[in-house]
């Protein structure tokens, strides 16, 4: 395949991947990388890699949309930031450390974990819960533009939420995703605080942490520019259109389509990586 | 009168992640085409791993290369203005929050500032 066929197929599918990652708030990186490596079989590095700096553009450009909204918080995203750029750090280091095929494998765990989180929804957080006392000391508390006027909302569960948040930045450098999935988890399930919110203030958080292992990934040579140059542009174009419709989406639809889409890539990716190719 | 808020904040972080974005995908669209039009018969080899010339490594070797005879060098540095984007949104968060005189998240930004500067200055 030469550069001319190679490079528009790279970014009809990048956009695609940045289109769903959007939609449902779990960024384009998750689904890039096992679209590259299984359907084009390029190297699960180049593709890490051009995922990564896709991702930075997917939070980047859909958060500025998702601050104007009013939804994402930025005292909680600065604070976890801590957590997520330090794991982002490890993460990248133990990524060239790491044998492909166990990279594939991981990978593919993460997925099926995406696939699952995706479909259950979450179980409804928990208004106004009561509030971690350090969370009221640095401000976290605050709240968000419901069918009502604004609602509050309280942040609980501190220390389990930034203890989750450095896991979902380590996955994030490792496997070169926004681990969105995580992150999300933390701060609805562990910290309460309103699905709205987790989703954008993590699309917020998603970009600084993958700029903490970006560094390192050019240095091993995984952003080669003839892969990222499309990666990039496809998931943000893609991204960009997803984002303006995430507001008032329907999303158990979108949960469901998602989920069984990611459980299928995951199972091709642990089965890529079992073989050891 | 402490005009500084954080939704003033937000809004100025915004504009700086629209920019940043639009900036960086500007570049690397015009460096792709140049790429397209110099490169674009060669076949696309990316099956094995051989990793990004060292050109392409890092910001002072990119900064170096960059040049009208080296498109990929251009492309690289629209994804080294990508990654600053959020870098540049925690500079001035932490801007923000001196200006709101709220120390306990000017500490919390400085540190985060320290380790993307720290990841973005790796070489290997």
């Amino acid at each position: 395949m030469t550069n001319l066929e190679f490079t528009p197929l790279v970014f009809l599918i990048s956009a695609i991947a940045g289109y769903l990652g959007a939609l449902t708030g779990l960024g384009g990186g998750v689904v890039v990388t096992p679209a590259l490596t299984l359907l084009l079989g390029v190297d699960i590095r180049y593709a890490i890699g051009a995922s990564l700096v896709s991702v930075i553009a997917t939070s980047s450009g859909a958060a500025a949309a998702y601050v104007r909204e009013g939804y994402s918080n930025i005292r909680i995203g600065m604070f976890l930031e801590i957590a997520t750029t330090l794991g982002a750090l490890l993460g990248a280091f133990l990524s060239s450390r790491t044998p492909t095929s166990i990279l594939a494998i991981i990978f593919g765990v993460v997925l099926l974990h995406s696939a699952w989180q995706s479909s259950r929804g979450h179980s409804g957080s928990l208004a106004n819960a009561r509030p971690d006392p350090l969370a009221t000391r640095l401000k976290l508390n605050g709240s968000y533009p419901g069918e009502e006027g604004p609602e509050q909302y309280n942040v609980s569960n501190l220390k389990t939420g930034f203890g989750l948040m450095f896991g979902a930045g380590a996955i994030s450098g490792l496997l070169g995703i926004g681990s969105g999935a995580l992150k999300v988890i933390a701060m609805d399930q562990a910290m309460h605080i309103p699905f709205k919110v987790s989703t954008t203030t993590s699309n917020f958080m998603i970009g600084v942490t993958a700029a903490a292992s970006a560094g390192i990934y050019l240095s091993r040579g995984y952003v080669e520019p003839g892969i990222a140059m499309p990666v990039m542009l496809g998931v943000l174009a893609g991204s960009m259109l997803g984002a303006r419709q995430l507001i008032g989406a329907r999303v158990r639809v979108l949960r469901w389509t998602f989920a069984i889409v990611v459980a299928v890539m995951a199972i091709e990716m642990i089965v890529t990586g079992v073989r050891g190719r | 009168m402490n005009t500084w808020n954080d939704e003033r904040l937000e809004r100025i972080i915004s504009i700086v992640l629209r920019t940043g974005v639009m900036l960086s995908a500007a570049i690397v669209f015009l460096a792709g085409i140049c790429y397209m039009v110099r490169h674009g018969n060669e076949v696309a080899n990316y099956h094995v791993f051989q990793g990004a010339p060292n050109k392409y490594r890092s910001v002072r070797a990119i900064l170096h290369a960059m040049g009208p005879s080296d498109c990929r060098a251009t492309i690289q540095f629209g994804l080294l203005l990508l990654i600053a984007t959020p870098i540049a949104r925690v500079a001035f968060s932490l801007v923000g929050f001196a200006l709101e005189r709220d120390r306990t998240y000017v500490v919390i930004t400085s540190i985060v500032l320290a380790v993307l500067l720290y990841s973005v200055g790796f070489e290997h």
